[in-house]
């Protein structure tokens, strides 16, 4: 089985493969921010924080532990869970705005710590070990990009998926009707760091070199462009912003210091033209079912209404 | 030694509470987080050293000239990137305000480029003067005496001038304000101008201080000043003085206690603890929710 995987693997380009593996690994980013801020509607400027420290756990397990990768991954990602959910804890109290700049001022000092501690070898950074599994990375990251995309869609359709909407609609109604905000906001919080953590386990055994450093404040306006770009809480759309942005950067070398400057415009640009993304409120079930000539159901309500 | 450390934290402090001040008002007015003003506070350390390495200029001049040069890019701003947005949800327009915030220190990064620049050694005569056994350099009495000087001319603005009535009217409720015909429009545009011009002064300040000024210094800046905003209570000016003044002070007894190496974390530790115990921060109002 592995065998025949690793001469999949050889057949492709390598540089192309590099590209493949990234847009799979920004997926699964970008959907645990989705989750946080697209679904429930906080935001959170603080997502690479986590995915900081799902890289540095499981660079950590892989070293003193050695488990199979796959459970590395596991644990990797129910680290950052546990920490972003007991830190959502006190946090989440607070409402958005307030909430944006805690999760930012908590990615800084997840940062500063780790550019301090020991066992995270200070500013020097960590190697990952390769992976302890038969199976190639490549088809690890598109596995677990591919569990991800089943799990927040099921999720989103769940009843806990429509709590969560509830609460980004309308904060008081929703505790109204008897949705304990607190407690959904906390969870969704879990979920999304569980998925950060993912992201930042494979991106550390993909580039097998992580450091404090590159997982700061741009890292996680990287993660927000894609989704905001693919629109908010939109699966579909949250897959196509993240690869368009992961792969960009690659055909667009000539211009690479400007990629910051497009993505500050993007960001402005599609508040202002576009606020749900390129397929924001788009269902495509209904366009598939439109297509097989079934009437709709009732289209989703996509105006949000203003504090 | 103790008042030493006090007065370089008063000296440090005072710059954040400039920078704060436009955040507060900001947010005070429109409900926004301006996160682009830490890049106007970039701008205006920028166009002070151009003003004094290229044209010569005196640094008051300069100051003034960068003041003026960043009111009227805090206003264009607001015409581009938050006006259109302003029956949307807070989200949209806070992502807006990053985005411009990432477009404008890569805008800086592309022109002045990726290294610090200093201000020139003749820009501000620095001497020691020693008081009470401890020392302050003219810069840091230029710093707190600029500081305060500005702010009590935005207190009077506010409190004693017309515009500034509107500004407080518009604050209290958008939409009665705008039915008793204040130009919203134009209060907003002021308060973004005035905001600006502090942090440009602030921007000049602290590009004399810490004799760097590069493409990247609003986002650390900027952050701490909002969480100096946060700390007094947003929406409250006195409050962000006040929390300007607890951060500076608080950072350098904490870099003084040998905590050097997490010197940007001591502030956010601080907000992320005050919020906890108190949301609104220790001069604001208790928020009234409402359907």
């Amino acid at each position: 089985m592995g065998e025949a995987l690793q001469h999949i693997v050889a057949l492709v380009d390598p540089y192309i493969l590099q590209i493949v593996v990234n847009i799979g690994i920004a997926i699964v980013l970008a959907l645990g921010l989705n989750v946080i801020t697209g679904i429930t509607g906080q935001l959170s400027l603080g997502h690479a924080a986590f995915m900081s420290i799902g890289a540095f756990a499981s660079a950590l397990i892989a070293t003193k532990l050695a488990l199979p990768y796959g459970l590395n991954i596991l644990c990797s990602g129910l680290v950052a869970a546990a920490i972003g959910a007991a830190i959502g804890y006190p946090i989440l109290r607070l409402t958005g705005d307030y909430l944006a700049i805690c999760t930012l001022g908590f990615a800084e000092i997840v940062k500063v710590v780790f550019l301090n501690l020991d066992v995270t070898n200070k500013a020097l950074g960590l190697t990952v070990p390769p992976p302890k599994s038969v199976i190639p990375m490549p088809f690890y990251v598109w596995g677990v990009a591919i569990l991800a995309i089943m799990f927040v869609c099921f999720m989103k359709e769940s009843r806990f998926g429509r709590a969560l909407k509830a609460i980004r609609d309308d904060e008081i109604a929703a505790e109204a009707m008897g949705i304990n905000i607190t407690r959904y906001k906390i969870q969704s919080f879990a979920v999304g760091s569980f998925l950060a953590g993912v992201g930042g386990s494979l991106y550390a055994h993909f580039i097998n070199y992580i450091n404090p450093s590159d997982f700061g404040f741009l890292k996680s306006v990287d993660i927000l462009s894609m989704m905001v770009l693919g629109g908010l809480g939109s699966i579909a759309g949250t897959v196509f912003g993240a690869s368009v942005l992961a792969a960009a950067p690659e055909f667009l070398r000539f211009m690479s210091q400007y990629r910051m400057l497009v993505y500050g415009g993007l960001l402005v640009f599609m508040m202002v033209f576009r606020p749900n993304g390129l397929l924001g409120g788009v269902n495509f079930t209904e366009l598939v079912l439109r297509s097989f000539g079934k009437k709709p159901k009732t289209a989703e309500i996509t105006e949000r209404h203003r504090q | 030694m103790l008042l030493q450390q006090l007065i370089n934290g008063i000296a440090l402090g005072s710059t954040y509470a400039l920078i704060a001040l436009g955040y507060t008002m900001v947010y005070g007015i429109i409900a926004l987080i301006n996160f682009a003003h830490g890049e106007i506070f970039m701008a205006g350390a920028f166009v002070g050293l151009f003003m004094v390495t290229i044209l010569k200029l005196n640094i008051f001049v300069a100051m003034a000239g960068a003041m003026v040069f960043c009111m009227v890019m805090g206003v264009v701003i607001e015409q581009i990137a938050y006006r259109p947005l302003r029956k949307s949800s807070r989200l949209s327009a806070l992502i807006s305000a990053i985005g411009v915030s990432i477009f404008l220190s890569t805008l800086a990064l592309m022109v002045f480029g990726a290294d610090a620049k200093g201000y020139p050694d003749n820009a501000f005569p620095v001497r020691q003067i020693k008081l009470f056994g401890a020392e302050i350099s003219t810069l840091q009495l230029l710093i707190i005496g600029v500081s305060a000087a500005l702010m009590l001319g935005l207190e009077f603005i506010v409190q004693k001038t017309k515009t500034g009535k509107a500004m407080r009217a518009t604050s209290e409720d958008y939409n009665t304000a705008a039915l008793m015909g204040i130009n919203v429009n134009r209060i907003i545009s002021f308060t973004f101008a005035l905001g600006s011009a502090l942090a440009a002064a602030g921007g000049v300040l602290v590009g004399l201080l810490f004799n760097a000024v590069s493409f990247n210094m609003g986002l650390m800046a900027g952050l701490k000043a909002f969480s100096a905003a946060v700390l007094g209570g947003i929406g409250s000016i006195p409050g962000a003085m006040l929390g300007g003044l607890l951060l500076g002070v608080a950072e350098v007894f904490g870099v003084a206690a040998g905590f050097s190496s997490y010197r940007d974390a001591i502030a956010f530790a601080i907000l992320v603890l005050v919020l906890l115990v108190k949301p609104t921060g220790l001069l604001g109002q208790k928020i009234q929710k409402k359907v």
